[in-house]
């Protein structure tokens, strides 16, 4: 399992970085935390002729908290989303999800920004933002743009990223008082992909929910938000009954892929049976 | 017929650039091809050894290695991405005396049968001790969750991180029973 | 004349005791010394082409742009090795009418799985040789693949091998008698079938060798990543024509094994043509992704059962049918037949009844090879024999625990044969299961489990007896005319500074058998452990033996140890009393200390016999040769197999809505006669079991239709790891066997041949309440949530 041959730069700008992959086309590959894209190379599911390694961008580092939004730099580590205070506190969906992104070395090096740019949908973060109603925060040679969650996932593997584009930083609205978040996912081992996965965030108005915004991973091409579920929820307070109507009518949002693993059927059922723990988490705890 | 990719010339292959890393407390350059791993840069090249390959993808954490002072998978890695790094291998953390108790509740519990996942192991428990000092048995599972092992079972490697936190906090444990 | 061994009182006495391996050391610094780490002067690295097609025929294979290659020194195809290496058949004798297709390194014609190699390039890296593979062009014409196991049966279906009749390997029939008359007046008949996924081992290091043939010495050396150097030095010499004093085969550090590294493996022998071709140094380290379409498969059985019992539960007979699905040939020289030939044997095997039938058939598919992997059959006939007992106990309305009391062979009735023909020398299975219930607080987790089920809380308790194989004696292949053996040597040597050297035939892979052969040295010796050194894996430096697998280390490896120390003490006492003027009876050895046998006083150190015999030589008796080094070898005699026994227990929550699995605690209870090392057997027993449980939960090989391995890498083929695996609790009972003076038994296999039996039987009792039940392992939510009809 040796990748092809191919030259590195590591570049020191984000000029130096988009001017490189401009010139190179389709032969380049931005690297950053690598963990996704090593093992591609070693099995040469591709075989670009030039890296570009972007971890040495320092405007790509860095948490800030700017007045309505908490920024977070591309490059910050999935160890870092788990342990960073900002996170910790104005964006706790993320820091809910980080342990159980894969495994403690691969947090050592994996980025968000790279977990974001490639879109798994069976990963955590992709999800997670989507949830959040982030904004991504996108550089090109064009200039820089920012395109929301809600826009950024289009299929499978496929975002709103031009190529040759880098996500420089997540925008995640401050958590608030009065919001809650709910995560977990249902894998066969600790750190693998998961069958399902689900997180939310529930603003409240008293005891009943103003709004919420519920996405799920392993679902489909794409992270995937349960918008008829989000629907019947508003208004009400978390019971036993509001909680059910959510179930019954997420078969309506989810369309799973067949699979070798879960076949689309029982996916939808975990999904179910997810959306209903979590609902019921935040419901306990409002 | 099966395709043969006709752009391809492997005679054009691996141009040779030249790294440099403080590996194990020692400044130490090493000629590698972009697209040699760190993991194979450290076993081929530099001959150390004791970092072992059972998947090249990220799987196993035997390969594990600290980077600037975190644990890394050195098979999910080009030697060119750590240029200017700090490296620490099993050899470096071993001759320090850095994991010597680590070591030594592993070797008194037999943590260890064939010994392929143990340096990936030992880094591994080596980070969480630094960053949790007292873990639960169900946090050092969770830590280790990434590593790897056909032989053991992982209970008496769990045992033996618990044993080794205990000590550094100036416990006593109970040694494994004869 | 056979001294009674040790107490655990006297100095030097380390059977018995828990003392860590002094081999482990170096492997904690990094220092471990295996096959994939090693480098050669002007060393290249083979790597293969392999078949995308489970079947097919090769109608031309182009490499001439592979040879162009900058840094190629050799491209091969089968006619190259086929030249230097003669085939090999994976039959054996006592197997009556199994066939299976002579094999060679690289096929001529025919490719017949998805994943062999074909073709092969030597290069100066891996990568490079990776490089030039992607330029060979291989055209290959599909024919029929055999992938489904009954298709594979039906008569007219295309044939694995065109030139054969059927798919048929081998056919086996076993019956014992009075199986129909018992049948008939039985007042129950439960019946089942069970169906078994295929595995595949996966050890963290992967297949490795290097070969290196000198042709001016006419010498091969093999430095192989195997369990056996002695069985490949057998085998090197035979298909290549090289003399068996010529060739070496040297097993350093072994990355985990399993019995996977026991068998012969296509790119093993390629590349040992390869070293003979090139006259240089060629290695080959299977990656992981070769690893699970080339590394043997095992496990992949459909067994039928049927058991007649009477009203009160005891049971009156089984009758079983097992059909298993292997690879396109037998696996050489093992063959891919003894792990179904010991499934039917193994059914049943721990308990009363006599009337049994069996029938078995080994079926041929176009997919990875199968043999023998830890606990061979018994996890298959374990989990059936289990799994009905549970069923024959719902049915009368006993508990679990009762009706095994009921029929669980007296742990007086021996010596007994059981009605496959296994001869029981003493077990212990009621004791175990005595033991086992107080271990778990059965009762306690039943007052729980039924309090908790009020509240929507599922757990699950299952129990599972066993018996196991260990120290087999030629009855398990050499009868069939294979040349591996069954005996072991060791030469042992006291040198001149007083320590002693043992080289011995059995193996290490971790196991810590050359820290049990260094305690029974020092023990027999009267030494201090870390005076002994022992040396193993090199067929230059040990004597020829049987290596170890089936559990042979401690029992026979151990036996050979005891015998060849007792030998050499009586040599070195007999020097001594030369010395101090006394008889030889009249001395012992503690300490390092000759002393006297009578009052222990010491009166000589060892080291001074030892200076004396080599460097004074002048100073002993006219007459005498001290020989402080012998050799001797031990082949087990009295029963064919030492079989062991014990009973396991597992203790699991079922999440009902998601199909999802938590083990709380696994419980094993252990009967493997003497223990030389109490805490090497339990981490034996530890890793046993987790490889069960990862059988029983995750690990499954999944085919598609074409014949390709759907699950292939390590991302999804599931291997059980930390955060899943229970603590497992473990508790001895020790009947020593008295065919040798040490009385061990095997331990290896132990855990895993029970393990994933208690799993299916404690899933099963969380579901009793909902009347849904699985009857497939491993138990993935799917299969629990579809049982349950949740969708």
């Amino acid at each position: 399992m040796k990748a092809k041959a191919f030259s590195y730069l590591r570049a020191r700008t984000i000029e130096e970085a988009l001017a490189a992959h401009s010139q190179a086309g389709d032969d380049a590959r931005f690297i950053a935390g690598g963990q996704s894209l090593v093992p591609t190379l070693a099995l040469r599911l591709q075989a670009p002729k030039l890296l570009i390694d972007i971890t040495h961008l320092a405007e790509l580092r860095g948490i800030r908290r700017e007045s309505d939004f908490l920024r977070i730099g591309a490059l910050t580590r999935h160890c870092e989303v788990m342990g960073e205070p900002l996170i910790a506190e104005f964006a706790p969906l993320l820091r809910a999800a980080a342990p159980f992104v894969a495994h403690p070395a691969i947090r050592n090096r994996g980025t968000l920004g790279g977990s974001i740019a490639l879109a798994d949908p069976a990963a955590e973060f992709p999800a997670m933002v989507l949830a959040l109603d982030a904004e991504i925060e996108i550089a090109g040679l064009s200039g820089v743009r920012r395109v929301k969650a809600d826009d950024f996932f289009v299929d499978l593997f496929e975002t709103a990223l031009a190529p040759g584009e880098l996500v420089t930083a997540i925008h995640v609205p401050l958590f608030k008082a009065n919001q809650k978040i709910a995560f977990d996912e249902l894998a066969r081992r600790r750190g693998d992909y998961a069958l399902v996965g689900c997180g939310m965030i529930a603003t409240f108005d008293g005891a009943k929910i103003e709004t919420v915004r519920i996405a799920f991973f392993a679902v489909g091409h794409v992270p995937t938000r349960a918008r008829t579920a989000e629907a019947v929820l508003p208004g009400y307070a978390l019971d036993a009954a509001r909680i059910a109507a959510a179930q019954a009518v997420l078969e309506q949002d989810l369309a799973p892929p067949d699979s070798d693993e879960a076949p689309p059927a029982m996916r939808l059922h975990l999904a179910r049976v997810l959306l209903g723990r979590l609902l019921g988490r935040i419901g306990e705890s409002a | 017929m099966s395709e043969i990719d006709t752009s391809f010339d492997p005679g054009d292959a691996d141009e040779v650039v030249r790294v440099r890393f403080v590996l194990n407390g020692c400044k130490t350059s090493c000629a590698v091809a972009p697209r040699d791993t760190l993991l194979d840069c450290l076993r081929n090249s530099l001959e150390l050894t004791g970092t072992h390959a059972g998947c090249e993808m990220g799987a196993c954490a035997a390969c594990l290695v600290l980077l600037d002072g975190r644990a890394v998978h050195s098979c999910l890695m080009f030697a060119v991405q750590a240029d200017g790094a700090r490296i620490e291998t099993i050899e470096g953390l071993s001759e320090s005396g850095a994991i010597a108790d680590l070591q030594a509740e592993f070797h008194r519990r037999n943590a260890l049968q064939c010994g392929f996942c143990t340096p990936g192991m030992l880094i591994n428990a080596h980070e969480l001790l630094s960053q949790n000092a007292a873990p639960s048995r169900a946090e050092i599972r969770d830590a280790l969750s990434g590593n790897y092992c056909r032989c053991t079972g992982y209970e008496a490697i769990v045992d033996a991180v618990a044993a080794a936190a205990a000590r550094r906090a100036g416990g006593k444990t109970k040694d494994h029973a004869s | 004349m056979i001294a009674p061994l040790t107490s655990l009182d006297r100095p030097n006495s380390y059977i018995g005791r828990s003392v860590p391996r002094p081999n482990a050391k170096r492997l904690l610094a990094g220092r471990g010394h295996y096959v994939t780490d090693i480098k050669l002067p002007r060393m290249l690295h083979a790597a293969f082409l392999r078949s995308p097609h489970a079947h097919a025929r090769i109608a031309s294979i182009d490499v001439e742009r592979a040879r162009a290659v900058d840094g190629v020194h050799l491209v091969a195809t089968g006619g190259d090795l086929a030249k230097i290496c003669t085939p090999w058949t994976g039959t054996l004798d006592h197997f009556k009418g199994m066939i299976s297709e002579p094999q060679l390194p690289l096929p001529l014609e025919r490719v017949v799985w998805a994943g062999q190699a074909v073709v092969t390039v030597v290069a100066e890296s891996r990568a490079r040789a990776e490089d030039a593979l992607e330029l060979i062009a291989v055209d290959y014409e599909e024919l029929p693949a055999v992938v489904d196991l009954d298709e594979a049966r039906k008569p007219g279906a295309p044939l694995v091998n065109p030139a054969g009749h059927s798919n048929v390997c081998f056919r086996s029939q076993l019956d014992s008698g009075g199986v129909d008359d018992a049948f008939a007046r039985a007042a129950h008949v439960v019946e089942e079938e069970l169906s078994f996924g295929r595995h595949t081992p996966v050890t963290l290091e992967p297949r490795a060798i290097i070969a290196d043939y000198d042709p001016d010495a006419g010498m091969l050396t093999v430095h192989h990543g195997t369990q056996t150097p002695y069985q490949f030095q057998d085998l090197y010499s035979r298909h290549f024509g090289i003399p068996e004093a010529r060739v070496r085969v040297i097993a350093p550090d072994i990355g985990g094994s399993f019995g996977m590294k026991l068998h012969v493996y296509h790119e093993d022998m390629a590349v040992v043509g390869l070293a003979i071709l090139l006259r240089r140094p060629v290695k080959f380290v299977a990656d992981r992704m070769e690893s699970f379409v080339s590394d043997i498969h095992a496990r992949d059985h459909r067994v039928r059962a049927r058991m007649a019992l009477d009203e009160s539960g005891e049971i009156l007979a089984m009758d079983v049918h097992d059909v298993t699905a292997i690879g396109a040939f037998s696996t050489y020289p093992r063959t891919s037949v003894v792990e179904g030939n010991q499934v039917i044997r193994l059914i049943g095997a721990p308990y009363r009844f006599r009337s049994y039938r069996a029938a078995l058939e080994v079926i041929f598919q176009n997919k990875v090879q199968t043999s023998q992997y830890r606990a061979v059959g018994h996890p298959i006939a374990c989990a059936v024999t289990e799994r009905m007992f549970d069923l024959a106990a719902m049915r009368v309305g006993r508990d679990p625990f009762e009706i095994r009391a009921q029929n669980l062979i007296a742990d007086d009735a021996y010596p007994l044969a059981s009605p496959t023909g296994y001869k029981f020398e003493a077990l212990s299975h009621q004791l175990c299961l005595r033991r086992l219930r107080d271990m778990m607080n059965y009762d306690g987790l039943r007052t729980e489990q039924a309090a908790l089920r009020e509240h929507g809380i599922h757990r699950g308790i299952g129990i599972a007896s066993f018996v196991e194989i260990t120290n087999p004696s030629p009855a398990f292949y050499g009868v069939g005319g294979a040349r591996i053996s069954s005996q072991d040597g060791a030469t042992l040597s006291l040198t001149p500074s007083g320590e002693v050297r043992c080289a011995i035939s059995v193996t290490e892979q971790g196991q810590g058998t050359e820290a049990i052969v260094s305690q029974i040295v020092a023990d027999q010796l009267g030494l201090a452990q870390e005076h002994v050194k022992v040396l193993t894996g090199d067929t230059e430096v040990t004597p020829h033996g049987g290596a170890t697998w089936a559990c042979r280390g401690a029992g026979i490896g151990g036996e050979t140890a005891l015998q060849a120390a007792r030998v050499l003490k009586a040599n070195i006492l007999e020097i001594a009393a030369l010395v101090l003027q006394e008889q030889p009876s009249a001395l012992d050895i503690e300490g390092g200390e000759i002393v006297d046998a009578a009052t222990r006083q010491q009166r000589l150190a060892v080291a001074e016999i030892a200076r004396i015999a080599y460097f004074r030589s002048d100073t002993l008796p006219p007459g005498t040769q001290a020989q402080l080094t012998v050799s001797h070898h031990f082949a087990p005699q009295g029963y064919p197999f030492a079989f062991t026994n014990g009973i396991q227990g597992c203790h699991l929550e079922l999440d009902v809505e998601t199909g999802f699995i938590r083990l709380l605690k696994h419980f094993v209870v252990e009967d493997c006669g003497r223990i030389i090392n109490p805490m090497l057997v339990d981490e034996q027993l530890r890793g046993g079991v987790v490889q069960g449980l990862g059988a029983a939960l995750l690990e499954e090989c999944r085919y598609g239709e074409t014949g390709q391995l759907l699950n292939g890498s390590l991302a999804d083929y599931l291997v059980p790891m930390a955060m899943e695996m229970p603590d497992i609790v473990i508790d001895h009972v020790e009947t020593p066997t008295k065919d040798t003076v040490l009385g061990a038994k095997g331990c290896g296999e132990a855990g895993t041949a029970a393990a994933s039996a208690c799993v299916l039987n404690a899933v099963n009792d969380a579901l009793a309440p909902f009347g849904a039940a699985i009857n497939a392992i491993p138990i993935t939510p799917a299969r629990v949530l579809k049982a349950l009809g949740r969708f």
